[in-house]
């Protein structure tokens, strides 16, 4: 077999990239919280490395490309522990469906996607959580809503182009707009709802701890994201340029709509804007990479740094603690990004005089990522809350859970949270 | 002997150690506090969030000195912390009872 090496050698670089992007997504939430649960906040991003590393080989890529289950789900079963997966029964190395690269790359890739969108929900329950419940949670969340919807868009079922929306228009969710930043976002939301507010939420000071961490975090992430997006061109070709152009000039954009949001709104262009600007900038792109121009990358980054800055502060009016914004980051930006697709794709967008059929099912997949999500998270979470429970105790969370749970402390000294009376959306 | 405290902005810490070298002092300790007097605190936004911190950055200047030196050393503190603004701290004296050198065993002004 003469492989495509260029392809395999880039496949290779972007899985290893994207796996990077968990630690970094580790110090991005770690800095945002408070001294004394810093640790607890980067072991759930190491620890959902752990759970679905190991899941993702026994049935995570089975359920997500295995033998299609009703358009919904992959057969755990079909290639359990990748029986088939990386070998054909002449011994021979199975080769990828996206490119002359042995397949088993494609596991290496997609392993990597799974983990961090586990990980990303973690932020919305900071400072509070059971670890196990967390451990679990990662699992189970993995196995009946991540892989769903991983085969649903990319493996061929429901909201791919071989699905009944197909008909209309191909939908397009490039890197994971969908599966990723949508899915985590909406389950955020119901995490921050069913677990409950920290003690002192809105009231007491919950200030990061420490902004070079955040800023370093998301530098990390943004460097990942280039495996996230040029990655998922599944080649080294004109798309996955395309795609790191795109992720770039979209991520510049939304950092600039943020800073000048927060300057007008607020009167200072702070480092946690900068740092959430780049992060929206990176999830509205994620779907988007490979069909707008950089041009239009500009115009949807733009748009997700404002509309991110602006949603942010909706947890405080609303009353649920998505305690590092989630959902104002990932479910707002992954909505736009995947809806602005309808209107920025150069070949079929509604800007581009492709009419509406694309912006329709853009919609549609959206919507119903968030209505999957939302549904199924809620069934798991409250499950949770019945038999293990998802809280630590009050005098657990307000010693630290670093030392509650993990029986550690991050710093010789730990920031009390008495030099500030009063917080404001 | 009497100890001079003072609480100052943290940017005059520079000027008062030097003048107080100047002035003869020979020794002192600094401590990072935090505090507030007339000025309140300030405001801090995160995310869209403002915090009302109360409590703000202060540095503490203590200084052991002779009864007699005591007022010249608290003009020197002041004059060397002052900006005129709010906020630039306080200054006080305390009077002690006694003061020891721990390498020498040394007691009251011999101490010093």
């Amino acid at each position: 077999m003469e492989w495509d090496t260029g392809a395999a050698a880039w496949m290779l670089t972007s899985a290893s990239l994207v796996l990077l992007m968990t630690p970094g997504l580790a110090l991005f939430y770690g800095g945002m919280v408070r001294g004394k649960s810093v640790l607890n906040m980067m072991m759930m991003s190491f620890g959902a490395i752990g759970v679905v590393g190991v899941i993702y080989v026994l049935w995570g890529w089975s359920m997500s490309y295995g033998a299609d289950v009703g358009g919904v789900v992959g057969n755990p079963f079909d290639q359990f522990g990748l029986s088939g997966t990386l070998f054909d029964d002449a011994g021979a190395a199975v080769v990828s469906p996206l490119g002359n690269y042995p397949q088993v790359i494609d596991v290496a890739f997609q392993v990597t996607f799974a983990i961090i969108t586990v990980a990303l929900i973690s932020g919305a329950i900071a400072d509070r959580v059971k670890f196990g419940t967390w451990m679990v949670f990662a699992g189970v969340w993995a196995t009946f809503v991540y892989f769903p919807m991983a085969h649903m868009v990319w493996g061929g079922g429901l909201l791919s182009a071989d699905g009944p929306f197909g008909s209309i228009a191909a939908p397009i969710d490039f890197a994971g707009g969908t599966v990723v930043h949508i899915n985590a976002g909406a389950a955020a939301l119901v995490l921050a709802i069913v677990v409950g507010k920290r003690k002192g939420f809105g009231t007491e000071p919950m200030r990061p701890h420490n902004l070079t961490m955040v800023m370093l975090g998301a530098a990390l992430l943004w460097f990942g994201w280039f495996g996230f997006n040029a990655g998922s061109a599944f080649g080294a070709n004109e798309t996955a340029g395309l795609a790191w152009v795109n992720t770039t000039s979209a991520t510049a954009a939304a950092m600039l709509a943020w800073l000048i949001t927060e300057k007008v709104r607020d009167g200072s262009a702070t480092s946690l804007g900068g740092a959430s600007g780049v992060v929206a900038g990176l999830v509205a792109i994620t779907p988007a990479a490979g069909s707008v121009s950089p041009v239009g990358a500009l115009v949807l980054g733009a748009v997700a740094g404002v509309l991110s800055a602006l949603a942010v502060g909706l947890k405080y009016k609303l009353g649920f603690d998505d305690s590092l914004d989630v959902v104002g980051v990932h479910l707002v930006s992954g909505l736009w990004g995947t809806v602005a697709i309808g209107f920025l794709a150069t070949e079929t967008g509604l800007f581009y005089g492709g009419g509406a059929a694309q912006l329709a099912v853009q919609v549609i997949i959206a919507v119903i990522a968030v209505v999957f999500s939302l549904v199924m998270t809620t069934i798991i979470a409250l499950v949770l809350k019945a038999t293990m429970g998802w809280r630590i105790s009050e005098e657990a969370e307000v010693g630290g859970i670093d030392l509650a749970v993990h029986s550690e402390s991050a710093y010789e000294t730990i920031q009390q949270g008495s030099v500030a009376k009063e917080i404001r959306a | 002997m009497k100890l001079v405290t003072g609480v100052i902005q943290p940017h005059r810490l520079d000027d008062v150690k030097s003048a107080l070298e100047a002035a003869g002092i020979r020794g002192m300790t600094v401590s990072e506090a935090s505090g507030y007097g007339r000025q309140k605190g300030h405001t801090e936004v995160y995310r869209g969030a403002e915090y009302t911190v109360d409590l703000v950055p202060k540095v503490r200047v203590e200084v052991l000195v002779a009864d007699e030196d005591a007022p010249t050393v608290v003009d020197v503190v002041v004059k060397a912390a002052q900006t005129g603004r709010i906020g630039d701290g306080k200054v006080w004296t305390t009077a002690l009872d006694d003061v020891v050198r721990v390498r020498t065993g040394e007691h009251g002004d011999a101490a010093l």
